[in-house]
């Protein structure tokens, strides 16, 4: 009975006697979810564009992160003495590094292995993790790092607004994150549906053959999709790690992100968005209201959970779209 | 020229369908079972059956059950990690519980229950395919690594929260624990291992086996022949869960001496996974190539600067060994997506024709 009172009962009852920590969880929640859904949104674009699952994106954010503070580093020694200016270089440098490592995965790994299966295509980004890990080490050092949020200008401290008879305190840097994610969203939405590129790169998405016979290359567009995830990928690195420090522990975030796939289902950008703050808040209300019952780190799995049960009720997850298969 | 199967009549179709058809493959196989058995532990060191040949079988034995699922059932699982997990964690329970009972009822035992734990985490199966069951494995994989390391009634409450494994003996010589010779332990292993996968081989060229071909050909065409999909895919899981099962309590029992529940994470899934697509799906001779080939590369990428006298640093081999493998995997899959299995079937035919290839 004391068990079911703790499920069912008593987390209710925390949260309505506490209502700014309920404030507070959910906005921690929301801005995990935002940083979520930036990874699933990488998963995503590559995934409808070229039908890899990349399971690279994840080192990919790391491996972006590392090379801007690396970068920035290397500039402010050599001379650049306006840390602002350094970093800012160091930006558009990493940004260049984002479309060389997108034309060299064309070139490698893509191309070489058209029309191979789905699985092999898995396991040769598995092998690029592994290079990008490597390659990332021997470069940069293993070492955690520091990101260079007040050289970007990324604002700091904290607002604490009084509410509800309590404290709620929200970063600065979260609200900029949240910002910047729904600039982005926004824009590659634009850029999908207007732009030349973006009506191509729909078109790739719908059939490769029908796409191909109309004239739009195969190529340009994988080129031009990973180097979209691997800008994403750079503003999920930036990021996350004003949060905490640039280190390949990060990539564990990539883990906790595929639930936010399989939720909002591998096609849909929409769908990683909305199944990015669902597990982002899902995770935080369950590690903070029924955490204490199972002992802590619940949140290594119960995302996947989540996930799980609306996946057996839509097996195409939430925005997917639907499987047709015919024998 | 010594490849020929000119000559070899077969007048039944007991012998058409034999595991060997060919003369030569017999001897083949009677002389790799003589170097395991009698020339490797009379020659090789400890070193060498500790550190190679005792983790080779064990990672190989991992990647059949793996194998049967993914390139035979062809259902995507990255849990292996925790299923060996689960064989290790109730092979240390039971063995405890039951300290006189013979250890090697114990390890299959084991396999039983990592197998009743894949069929529970195999049941979404039925409703999810490709990628998406592959990350809802992953559900699996965490779930029970959380479990592994919250729960102190798995390792009897032990201070240091890992299995230690206790000494159990065989006919009077130690197999397990920290008395027990690699000699002895190699041997346990490879009895097993072989057996294992005789048992394999069988079942996968049985009608259990072609009925998971089916599924994975196409599970709807299979539905309609008239196969129940729901029994062929749990009993997949239930059969890959046991291998996995069983290697994982052989990884410590008769190879680490003690582990944490950090030795069954996600890592060690996507290794399984790697020897199980490098060595070819869907064979079961690609799972020891593939084995052989991922787990002895890092180790021999190790050794191979220091024997050569280059004063590397230990965290810069580690660094280049991960790009070295990661390239290695690219160009693998490149030159043969369907592995080293293939190859050797292709040398095979080579072979077959050699010198007059027409």
């Amino acid at each position: 009975m004391d068990l079911l009172y703790n499920i069912f009962i008593n987390p209710f009852v925390q949260m309505v006697a506490a209502p700014d920590l309920l404030v507070q969880t959910l906005w921690e929640g929301l801005v995990g979810g935002v940083l979520y859904a930036l990874i699933a949104l990488g998963f995503v674009l590559i995934f409808k564009a070229s039908g890899v699952f990349n399971f690279a994106q994840g080192i990919m954010v790391v491996f972006g992160a590392l090379t801007l503070v690396g970068l920035y580093t290397i500039l402010t020694r050599i001379g650049l003495t306006n840390v602002h200016a350094a970093a800012f270089a160091a930006l558009a440098l990493t940004i260049g590094v984002m479309f060389l490592l997108a034309v060299t995965v064309e070139r490698m790994v893509l191309r070489p292995l058209v029309n191979q299966p789905d699985i092999i295509l898995f396991m040769a980004t598995f092998g690029l993790t592994y290079l990008l890990i490597g390659f990332g080490e021997v470069i940069f050092g293993g070492e955690p790092k520091i990101m260079i949020t007040e050289a970007l200008y990324l604002p700091k401290g904290s607002y604490d607004i009084k509410m509800l008879g309590g404290f709620v305190s929200l970063q600065k840097i979260d609200i900029a994150a949240a910002i910047i994610a729904s600039v982005m969203v926004a824009g590659l939405a634009v850029f999908f549906s207007v732009t030349r590129i973006g009506r191509a790169l729909r078109a790739v998405a719908d059939s490769h053959k029908a796409a191909l016979s109309v004239g739009i290359s195969l190529e340009q567009i994988w080129v031009i999709v990973w180097f979209a995830s691997g800008l994403v990928a750079l503003v999920t690195g930036i990021m996350w790690a004003a949060r905490s420090d640039v280190s390949f522990a990060l990539q564990i975030i990539a883990l906790r992100a595929l639930p936010v796939l399989i939720l909002g289902g591998f096609t849909s950008i929409p769908g990683a968005i909305v199944g990015g703050l669902i597990i982002g808040i899902g995770e935080k209300l369950g590690e903070f209201y029924w955490g204490p019952l199972l002992g802590s780190g619940i949140e290594s799995w119960l995302a996947y959970f989540i996930a799980l049960v609306f996946l057996l009720f839509r097996p195409q997850g939430l925005f997917g779209e639907k499987i047709i298969e015919r024998v | 020229m010594l490849y020929r199967e000119s000559g070899q009549f077969k007048t039944t179709y007991a012998s058409d369908q034999a595991v060997f058809p060919i003369f030569q493959d017999k001897i083949g196989i009677a002389l790799i079972l003589v170097i395991a058995f009698v020339v490797i532990p009379y020659f090789g060191n400890d070193f060498f059956l500790n550190a190679v040949m005792i983790p080779f079988l064990i990672f190989s034995l991992a990647a059949i059950g793996l194998n049967l699922l993914i390139g035979y059932t062809g259902l995507l699982s990255l849990g292996t990690g925790a299923f060996m997990g689960v064989g290790a964690y109730a092979c240390y329970k039971l063995a405890t519980i039951f300290p006189g009972v013979n250890i090697l009822v114990w390890v299959v035992a084991s396999g039983f229950v990592a197998a009743l734990v894949g069929v529970f985490f195999g049941l979404p199966s039925l409703r999810i395919k490709g990628f998406y069951l592959a990350i809802a494995t992953l559900a699996a994989q965490f779930f029970l690594q959380w479990c592994f390391i919250r729960i102190p009634w798995l390792v009897n409450y032990n201070i240091s929260n890992a299995i230690e494994v206790p000494t159990r003996t065989l006919y009077g010589v130690a197999v397990t624990g920290p008395t027990a010779t690699p000699f002895a332990r190699y041997f346990v292993v490879l009895v097993i291992v072989v057996a294992m996968t005789w048992l394999a081989s069988n079942l996968v060229r049985g009608r259990i086996g072609r009925m998971w071909m089916a599924v994975r050909d196409m599970d709807i065409a299979a539905e309609l022949m008239g196969i129940r999909l729901l029994s062929t895919k749990l009993l997949a899981f239930a059969v890959s869960s046991f291998y996995c099962g069983v290697s994982g309590a052989l990884l410590v029992f008769l190879w680490y001496g003690s582990a944490e529940a950090e030795v069954f994470n996600i890592n060690q899934s996507f290794f399984i996974l790697f020897m199980v697509i490098i060595g070819g799906l869907g064979s079961l001779l690609g799972s020891f190539l593939g084995a052989a080939l991922i787990y002895i590369l890092p180790i021999v990428l190790r050794y191979v600067p220091s024997e050569l006298g280059m004063p590397v640093h230990a965290a810069t081999v580690e660094h280049l060994s991960f790009i070295i493998v990661g390239g290695l995997i690219i160009f693998f899959l490149i030159v043969e997506p369907n592995g080293l299995a293939r190859l050797w079937a292709i040398a095979k035919q080579k072979l077959r024709v050699w010198p007059f290839p027409y």
